[in-house]
């Protein structure tokens, strides 16, 4: 049988072309972050079923003292502000960290506008400055947890009958001992995503700074970092949501 | 980033700068009415979904415009945004099943 050549219509799989219109690396960021969103959204549902797996507070809000028999309200938790020692502000620390965040994002994305027009004087700038965000932030959140462990006064009574005062993996003086826990976790392994983001856009800055990229032609390191680093924000923007207001 | 074709670069810098800080109005005008909504309403369901909303609204411009996404091809914007639909459902999911496994 002779072999005809059928004149197939090529689709855009066939080879040849990149279908997504991305560079491999970027691609991977991509499902590197869509994975990572998986891990993350097991220990936000893991708090969703430990917290209701706990009783809730029943009554008048304005009375709420902590406990380990029902789930704390959590901005009655997270109400200290560094030097304002006793002064009830509820969830304003952890908004200013929001902020701090957010505009770390938006400096990010400036870089990257920046790398698109080949300016590398504002892409180090803009670099520094998500840098710098990422450290403020990092800084807030050891404030953050070095109160959460030291607690404050008077403490809470424990089921066997002790007082207690602050958090650790096995007991705490906020409520159920899950409650220490999840925060650890979820903080923790937010806060190391930040430590590595920051990490990660230490080097590229470096490499920004010594003309790398400007040799190389194209700033798209820049954006691969950004988008880690927007993700890092964009899970932030869930873990305040759930952990911090509802 | 440019996407007008017919602008001068200087042009489509300054277009792209000002889209990247309505974004960042809109990121903290949403974070500023939560705020202003943990410390006015009753806690309770409905204070709850209007958060949840918000976070996806929240979640929506960060993905669209600070990652891009929104102009990406629509294969990638589909292989991303369609398991994460995916896990919503799980979620759902888990929250009912849950509810009845802890039911009094």
């Amino acid at each position: 049988m002779s072999s005809v050549t059928v004149p197939k219509k090529r689709s855009i799989w066939d080879g040849g072309v990149s279908p997504m219109n991305v560079s491999y690396g970027k691609m991977m960021m991509w499902f590197f972050l869509l994975s990572d969103a998986f891990t993350f959204s097991g220990l936000l549902i893991t708090y969703g079923m430990l917290r209701y797996a706990h009783p809730a507070y029943e009554g008048d809000p304005d009375n709420f003292t902590f406990s380990t028999e029902y789930w704390p309200i959590p901005e009655k938790v997270y109400a200290a502000v560094p030097f304002l020692e006793g002064v009830h502000l509820p969830l304003v620390f952890v908004g200013i960290m929001t902020f701090i965040l957010i505009l770390s994002s938006v400096t990010m994305v400036l870089a990257v506008e920046a790398g698109h027009r080949m300016d590398q004087k504002d892409v180090e700038k803009w670099m520094l400055w998500t840098i710098l965000g990422g450290i403020a932030f990092l800084s807030c959140q050891a404030w953050e947890w070095t109160h959460f462990i030291h607690g404050e006064p008077p403490g809470t009574r424990m089921p066997d009958g002790t007082i207690f005062m602050g958090a650790n993996l096995v007991q705490n003086q906020y409520g159920p001992p899950a409650f220490a826990d999840l925060f650890f976790f979820i903080t923790g392994f937010h806060g190391f995503h930040v430590f590595s983001g920051v990490m990660l856009n230490i080097i590229i800055f470096y490499q920004v700074a010594t003309g790398v990229m400007q040799r190389r032609g194209h700033y798209e390191m820049v954006e691969k970092v950004g988008l880690y680093w927007h993700f890092v924000d964009l899970v932030w923007v869930f873990v305040f949501t759930f952990f911090y207001l509802v | 980033m440019a996407h007008s074709e017919n602008l001068t670069p200087e042009e489509a810098h300054k277009a792209n700068v000002r889209r990247i800080w309505t974004v960042t109005g809109i990121l903290a005008g949403v974070t500023a009415l939560e705020f202003l909504l943990a410390f006015t309403m009753p806690a309770g369901i409905a204070r709850n979904m209007i958060f949840v909303i918000m976070t996806f609204i929240k979640a929506f411009y960060i993905v669209a415009e600070f990652m891009h996404l929104r102009h990406e091809v629509k294969v990638l914007i589909w292989s991303i945004v369609l398991p994460c639909a995916f896990v919503v459902w799980l979620v759902i999911a888990l929250l009912v099943e849950g509810s009845s496994i802890f039911a009094k």
